[in-house]
């Protein structure tokens, strides 16, 4: 169990690493230089070239992304806050600690201030949704696959297949329209402040409905197959056959085993929902990890972008071994033994 | 007219009152509601069980048994619906019972016991819970008390150790275990019927003897009625007080089984006795006698008999009319055949003496082979061990032994699925055992071809029957050009007796039957020197079987090829064969010729072998059951002495189950690695005495 464990981790920083290299080899592309962005636009080209040396941003790329991995692991300083560019940029940590995302150019501010900030708002964003998306994709999911083509799995499909349908924008729009203008129940935007008179908790709701309604039906569909496969197993026949009420066999017999094959999925949607929001994000002006990452990207700010991408990671791994961790207790035959 | 069964009153004519009848179907018939047909799975059917008899129904795939179990216990799916008929229970009737009656006789008084335990049981439970459920459910005790009659019960169905299988998951219990765990289940509420759906189809043969046995003693201490549901004709003639022969949906002969196994009167049932090997004849005495044809699917089925399209005795305006019924013959033997008086028993075919193959030439020789599996740490799974046998030019060699005996194995490494980890295999001289198909030139590869045990699964679905033949011959350059190419796909399916029509078939078009002949024609498609065969008809109706081996036989003959036989059926082999090699936990025990094997003085394993098989002919003098206890050992954990020790009934002293057997020299070609000695062994009765040899 432990070589086991030690294993996943290991895959997770080798998986680390070839991701960050390549959002920096992808990055070096994209038009505009670390020094230019640092110094803004009204600097002149002479400032440019001169920081531009003094950050040796002209090296290899290779040599540039060990540099990085050198701040990132508290190895060597940041250069961009070294005193002598003349840029004022200061971490309140210091400029050479483990974790050194570096310094965000796009905020001008060290990317851990701003970082863990913006993932705690997506967590409790993508927390809410998940809680509500497991229930609800379960139930709809086992009652549809109960009876293949009955009346109630049509009902229920046509749900689904329509929620899942739907844009997250369109919903979001739609459900703006109904509960903020003709209804005016709720905020219509989440900016996670009371300026607007609205209490946080409110905020959350149309932001967590969208979500909702766009992903359960997914996970409802895949519950639904499992089930469906799940339900002419002979196993089942046996079970009916003893004499057990339908109730019976599907809370003693059919659920666990249905539950196996749909577990990745659900999990996967955890990492769906930390960096895949970002429409649901824009919409209701959240300020959350997916608009970050998009900001960060649209402006070329390497530091942050490296940071989400190595969080992203981490998060997706983490969930994977959940999923094998959560596989082996759901299924006594892939126990190790 | 005489006699009619289906009349309601019949039951009472049989001398037998409603009271001692546990289960009466009247008129049963059973169809499918599809979105755009409708198909008649079983159009009427009747049968009743007394108490405290079993009953068996014989039938090949699609005749209808399991629709009719499924139908005693109102599980017909969704589709599947009584459309007429009656099925009383206890005088109670079934059909049109509400949910709730159905529950209360479900596992309480009508129990099951299905086909294949491991996929019956529910994988993610633990034995202990599974079965406890039965007297929670019905006998409304507390779980302690469950528990302990669970555990109870396994005792019972002679489980050892019975506390600490009620812990245990399905998948850490052997195939014989788990359809033990299963009787156990159906039997935990003391119902007053069993149904027994293939019970040991998929088991080995020496577990399958002890499952068979272990019923007809629970049986008989519960007082249960059982229906036995079964193709086997040899284990419900055994088993069974009485038989129904069912064809296509339809009884076609019911009667008591000593009687309708000496007399058979349908022409179906007297096919279907002449078309199974028996274990008195070889290959030369006699050929199986196979039924022409194919079972007809519910929706082709003729007007009047439903087997008129395969019989011998069809007469036009007697067997197409529409209104055959049961005829009673006397002796409470009923028939469905309106000729049955002049339906003569086909005598068995008695063939011209095929000399054996003259020339000893040999073709493969195996010596010393050995494959491992490293399974991590320091576990090795032993497949095989010095594995060495011989075969020479156009011989056909059996490999027998049950599941994990390591005869497939062998047959994936001759063909280099597979490598050994040591050893020889030489085929025209070549070692071939360590090298891997993909590294294999071309002539080898042309020249070991197989033929594959379920054809369903071997055949791509997507492209059509001729394609694989086709491309064959192309691969090997066998034809050239488009035309001859052709010629010689028409030349192969004329070879295995299929219609040029078929050649653009899709598999899904084809019945099990035809699939497996175009197994055969790719492979004899490459005019090979070897074929290795791994249980190439053991997916077949036993009627198709017949034909497939007998064709096999007729195309090896003709092509003068070597073939490697693997094979559980011990019946099948000795039919087959010409030389025996018997294996047991990746050992050979015994090889000799098929006389030898199957002639007495056999090693203790091929006596339990022989000794299992059952024969459907009644005046066959009872063999004497070798009765093994427990399980094959796991093939990672050998047995460091003989690899046998741990179930031989004849063990001799510490010395089987500490040093390895010596190899003693009966004669010439045969060989038994066995602790004692060869003049003991000879001495080995042969299972089927010498009055058997008569009659057949």
């Amino acid at each position: 169990m432990v070589k086991f464990l030690l294993n996943r981790l290991a895959m997770m920083l080798l998986t680390m690493l070839c991701a960050s290299f390549l959002v920096f080899a992808v990055c070096e592309y994209t038009p505009g230089s670390v020094a230019r962005k640092s110094l803004g636009p009204f600097a002149t080209q002479q400032q440019v070239d001169l920081l531009t040396a003094k950050l040796k941003a002209n090296d290899p790329l290779v040599v540039r992304y060990g540099r990085w991995l050198g701040v990132l692991v508290g190895a060597i300083p940041d250069p961009l806050q070294d005193p002598s560019t003349g840029l004022n940029f200061k971490d309140p940590r210091g400029s050479q600690y483990f974790g050194n995302f570096g310094y965000s150019t796009l905020n001008k501010l060290p990317v851990n201030d701003v970082i863990w900030n913006r993932l705690g708002n997506t967590a409790i964003l993508a927390g809410l949704a998940f809680l509500l998306i497991v229930p609800l994709s379960i139930i709809f999911g086992i009652l549809s696959g109960l009876k293949e083509g009955g009346p109630l799995d049509r009902t229920l499909s046509v749900i689904c297949i329509t929620f899942t349908s739907i844009p997250e924008f369109a919903s979001g729009v739609f459900l703006v329209t109904l509960f903020v203008i003709l209804w005016p129940i709720l905020p219509g935007t989440s900016p996670l402040n009371s300026d607007g008179g609205w209490a946080i908790p409110y905020q959350f709701v149309l932001p967590v409905a969208v979500l909702v309604i766009y992903d359960f039906g997914y996970v409802a569909r895949m519950i639904r197959v499992s089930m469906i496969a799940v339900m002419e197993r002979p196993y089942i026949r046996t079970a009916v056959l003893k004499g057990m009420s339908t109730r019976r066999v599907i809370l003693g017999h059919a659920l666990r085993n249905a539950m196996i094959a749909p577990f990745t999925v659900l999990l996967l949607q955890i990492n769906f929902l930390i960096s895949g929001v970002v429409v649901t994000e824009l919409v209701f002006a959240y300020p959350g990890f997916g608009r970050l990452i998009l900001e960060a990207s649209l402006f070329g700010d390497i530091s942050t972008l490296e940071a989400a991408t190595l969080i992203t990671v981490a998060i997706a791994v983490v969930t994977q071994l959940l999923g094998d961790l959560g596989y082996m207790l759901l299924d006594p035959r892939i126990r190790v033994r | 007219m005489n006699l009619i069964v289906s009349n309601p009153k019949g039951a009472a004519m049989s001398g037998s009152s409603q009271s001692d009848t546990v289960l009466d179907v009247n008129d049963l018939r059973i169809e499918f509601h599809g979105k755009s047909e409708t198909v008649v799975a079983v159009p009427t059917l009747s049968f009743s069980v007394k108490a405290g008899e079993s009953y068996g129904l014989v039938g090949e795939s699609g005749c209808g048994k399991s629709t009719t179990a499924m139908a005693i216990m109102g599980y017909l799916g969704n589709t599947g619906v009584i459309a007429g008929g009656s099925i009383r229970f206890e005088g109670k009737e079934l059909v049109g019972a509400s949910a709730r009656e159905l529950r209360a006789i479900r596992g309480r008084q009508i129990a099951m016991v299905y086909q294949d335990p491991m996929s019956a049981l529910n994988p993610v439970k633990t034995i202990g819970s599974q079965l406890a459920e039965v007297p929670l459910l019905h006998l409304g005790v507390s779980r302690t008390e469950a528990m302990e009659m669970a555990a109870a019960m396994l005792a019972d169905v002679r489980l050892p150790d019975a506390s600490d299988m009620l812990k245990r998951y399905p998948h850490q219990l052997s195939g014989g275990q788990q359809q033990r765990v299963v009787i156990a289940m159906a039997l935990l509420a003391r119902p007053s019927l069993l149904l027994l759906d293939e019970p040991t189809t998929g088991l080995d043969v020496t577990v399958e003897a002890a499952v068979i046995d272990l019923i007809g003693e629970l049986r008989s201490r519960y007082s249960t009625s059982l229906l036995f549901i079964s193709h086997n004709l040899g284990l419900i003639a055994e088993t069974c007080d009485r038989v129904g022969i069912m064809y296509s949906g339809e009884m076609v002969e019911e009667g008591p089984t000593g009687d309708l196994f000496r007399k058979p009167r349908h022409p179906y049932t007297q096919g279907l006795i002449d078309c199974i090997p028996d274990i008195t004849h070889d290959k030369r005495s006699r050929s199986l006698a196979a039924i022409p044809g194919h079972i007809p699917l519910p929706q082709e089925r003729p007007v009047g008999c439903f087997f008129a399209p395969r019989c011998t005795g069809f007469t036009a305006g007697l067997c197409d009319r529409p209104d055959l019924e049961l005829e009673d013959i006397g002796g409470d033997h009923v028939v469905r055949c309106i000729r049955w008086r002049d339906m003569k028993r086909s005598q068995p075919a008695q063939l011209a003496q095929i000399g054996k193959a003259q020339v000893q030439t040999e073709a493969v020789a195996v010596s010393d082979l050995t494959k491992l599996y490293k399974l991590g740490g320091d576990r090795t799974l032993k497949a095989n061990e010095s594995v060495s046998f011989n075969a020479a030019k156009a011989e056909i060699v059996a490999l027998v032994g049950e599941s994990g005996c390591g005869k497939s194995t062998l047959a994936r490494i001759v063909t280099g699925l597979d490598r050994a980890t040591s050893g020889e295999i030489r085929i025209a001289g070549e070692n071939v055992a360590e090298i891997q198909a993909k590294d294999r030139p071309r002539h080898l590869l042309q020249s070991i071809q197989m033929i594959f045990q379920n054809p369903d699964s071997t055949l791509n679905p997507s492209h059509s029957a001729a394609f694989s033949i086709r491309r064959s011959i192309k691969k090997f350059g066998i034809r050239k050009g488009k035309a001859a190419i052709e010629e010689r796909v028409r030349e192969l399916l004329e070879m295995v007796r299929l219609s040029p029509t078929i050649a653009n078939r899709k598999p899904n078009q084809l019945s099990g039957g035809q699939k497996q002949r175009i197994a055969i024609a790719r492979a004899f498609a490459a005019d090979p020197a070897l074929i290795v065969a791994d249980e190439p008809v053991s997916a077949l109706d036993v009627s198709v079987q017949a034909a497939i081996v007998t064709l096999l036989l007729d195309i090896q003959r003709e092509r003068q090829s070597t073939m490697l036989f693997i094979s559980h059926d011990l019946a099948l082999v000795r039919h087959v064969a010409d030389k025996v090699v018997v294996m047991y936990l990746g050992k050979v025990m015994e090889q000799g010729t098929v006389e030898e094997v199957f002639g007495g003085g056999t090693h203790p394993y091929t006596e339990a072998l022989i000794s299992a098989i059952r024969s459907p002919n009644p005046d066959e003098k009872r063999r004497v059951r070798v009765h093994l206890t427990g399980d094959t050992p796991s093939p990672i954990n050998v047995p460091a002495g003989c690899r046998f020790a741990t179930r031989c009934h004849r063990k001799v002293g510490a010395a089987c189950d500490s040093v390895p057997p010596p190899l003693r020299k009966m004669s010439d070609t045969h060989e038994i690695a066995c602790h004692i000695d060869a003049a003991e062994l000879r001495t080995t009765p042969s299972p089927f005495g010498a009055s058997a040899q008569g009659c057949a």
